[in-house]
């Protein structure tokens, strides 16, 4: 999309100015999407600072990076967020490893489709929230419980996004491998591999997502420490500051670690390009 | 040789797509196979590449029957079907794998020299034109160096400059190896330039209904009398096809019938 419209302008105009509109929305466009929360942010600080508000329940900007200060300072902070990551990695982890496993099979072999498909659909219609007080009796209060609910959030877009991609692939490229007689594993490996992975990186999006989302159910159900203890520990002594500074945080490390799995895929997907440059210009 | 010894297909659903169709192509030959929609081109090639398993009757290549495809016999689709994931390069060597690097490169690059495409080697087949990919299929289908290359309308989708062109050097590229081409179409004027013999396929279910043999030398003046005459021929013979008070005249031969004429 970028390349394009130079290219058009190049033929009436200097080529000095060829550049200068795509640079300037590459950057002018992220920018206009942090104006709105920075003017409202800004604009609090500033009713907060002229005394119309006490803030006290909804603290300023200034107050909220204080308290994420002092528990930086205090060592509280990295705790936190290391107890919080390790849930999140391990719960992902197993969900990603048993939702490709499953996904892959369901898609492979029709016949492992339909005895595994129709189960794991009515388990899926299940709010995972509702399994918390069987984990929680299975596997006791601690880390287990807590790991196996993630794991449960994540399990279900990978599997359906990779038994889905499976089934999806095209058959006239299917065929492109038979006439070319790969054997089984070399079908896998030079064909559906491939034509599978965007999906397989959206669903380990779509998976990471509720990986943070279920880590915050499985943390506000009882822990000693982690973000989502934060939270909770916020609102029984009335520390709002404290919530938001959470909040925030459960935003930055959310989106970084999507961006990670963006990022590591990009060089696989080079080949598909067009849909993401024309998103990001 | 390539025989088709009384080929009929019947898919699941009852349809009769092909119904006792044989041939003997030589080595090296090239036919065209030409036909209304319908009646049983795709499914023929099909069975011959081993994509599909006729219902009765056989395929062999050199004594050797076909089921399954076959290292010496290649395809290509209405489509380029290039993966989207490798580059023009790597399509073009896809079906090399089991060559070593350096051999597998340089039979690669002289195939891009060969298609005009060598300065697109590292592209994406997305940023291909629809002449330019059908050319990379070409390529790749063509430098494993098949005895038999199956085309299925493989033209069709092109505009008519384009459609020229790539006949013009789908012959230049058959003059290297010479392998036989079977070439299905339904374009009278693409059938009667490129092959050797034209064989008009009849509907429901798709038979042999005629063969046209193209005495013509090559390179083939398209403006010129004589082939202004095969077309006329091949033309009257598949309106003749379509016609269903026209008897079969040949619908039940044996293969050694075939060469009824
Ligand atoms: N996979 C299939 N299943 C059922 N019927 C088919 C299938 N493929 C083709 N047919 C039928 O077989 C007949 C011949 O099809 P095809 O070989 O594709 O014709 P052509 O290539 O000459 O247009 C048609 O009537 C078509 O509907
Ligand atoms: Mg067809």
């Amino acid at each position: 999309m970028i390349s394009d419209a130079p290219v058009l302008q190049q033929a009436s105009e200097p080529a000095e100015n060829v550049a200068a509109p795509s640079r300037l929305s590459r950057y002018a466009r992220p920018l206009l999407g942090i104006l709105l929360p920075l003017t409202l942010a800004l604009g609090w600080e500033l009713v907060v600072w002229l005394g119309w508000s006490n803030g006290r329940l909804v603290p300023p900007p200034s107050r909220i990076f204080a308290t994420i200060a002092e528990l930086a300072r205090s060592g509280e902070l990295v705790r936190h967020i290391t107890a919080t990551l390790w849930r999140v990695a391990l719960g992902f982890a197993f969900g990603v490893v048993a939702g490709t496993l499953l996904g892959a099979i369901s898609g492979y072999w029709s016949l492992a489709r339909r005895l595994l498909d129709p189960t794991v659909q009515a388990l899926r219609a299940i709010p995972s929230l509702a399994w918390v007080p069987l984990f929680i009796l299975w596997l006791g209060i601690f880390e287990t419980s807590k790991v196996a609910l993630i794991a449960v959030g994540v399990f279900f877009p990978v599997y359906l996004g990779v038994m889905g991609a499976i089934l999806s692939v095209d058959r006239k490229i299917v065929e492109v491998g038979r006439t070319f007689r790969l054997s089984g594993p070399a079908m896998i490996r030079r064909i559906l591999l491939p034509a599978v992975l965007p999906a397989y990186v959206v669903s380990l999006r779509v998976g990471l997502g509720l990986g943070w989302m279920f880590v915050v159910a499985a943390e506000l159900i009882g822990a000693s420490e982690g973000l989502g203890y934060l939270l909770l520990d916020g609102q029984q002594l009335g520390k709002p500051a404290q919530i938001l500074a959470a909040i925030v945080i459960f935003a930055i490390l959310g989106k970084l670690t999507d961006w990670l799995i963006e990022v590591a895929a990009a060089p696989f997907l080079r080949w598909q390009d067009v849909f993401v440059r024309a998103k990001g210009a | 040789m390539l025989a088709l010894d009384r080929v009929s297909k019947t898919y699941p659903n009852g349809v009769q797509a092909l119904a006792r169709f044989s041939a003997e192509i030589r080595q090296g030959e090239i036919v065209a196979i030409i036909g209304g929609s319908g009646c049983g081109k795709s499914t023929l090639l099909r069975a011959v590449a081993g994509l599909d398993r006729a219902s009765s009757g056989t395929v062999t290549l050199d004594n050797e029957a076909i089921s399954s495809p076959h290292a010496k016999i290649g395809i290509i689709f209405q489509e380029p079907r290039l993966l989207p994931w490798l580059s023009v390069a790597d399509n073009i060597g896809f079906g090399l794998a089991d060559l070593p690097a350096a051999e597998r490169r340089e039979k690669v690059a002289r195939a891009l020299e060969r298609v005009g495409l060598a300065e697109k080697a590292q592209a994406w087949p997305r940023e291909l034109s629809g002449g330019q990919a059908q050319r990379v299929a070409i390529a790749r289908a063509l430098v494993p160096q098949p005895e038999v290359l199956l085309l299925d309308e493989p033209f069709s989708a092109l505009d008519a400059f384009t459609r020229r062109d790539l006949q013009d050097h789908l012959l230049d590229l058959w003059a290297d190896t010479r392998p036989t081409l079977i070439l299905v179409t339904h374009d009278v004027d693409e059938a009667v330039v490129l092959a050797d013999r034209v064989l008009v396929m009849r509907p429901r279910p798709g038979r042999l209904f005629d063969q046209i043999e193209i005495n013509l030398g090559r390179p083939r003046d398209r403006n010129s009398p004589l082939f202004e005459n095969f077309k006329r021929s091949v033309l009257a013979s598949l309106d003749r096809s379509l016609d269903r008070s026209v008897p079969d005249r040949d619908a039940t031969q044996g293969p050694g019938q075939a060469m009824w004429w």
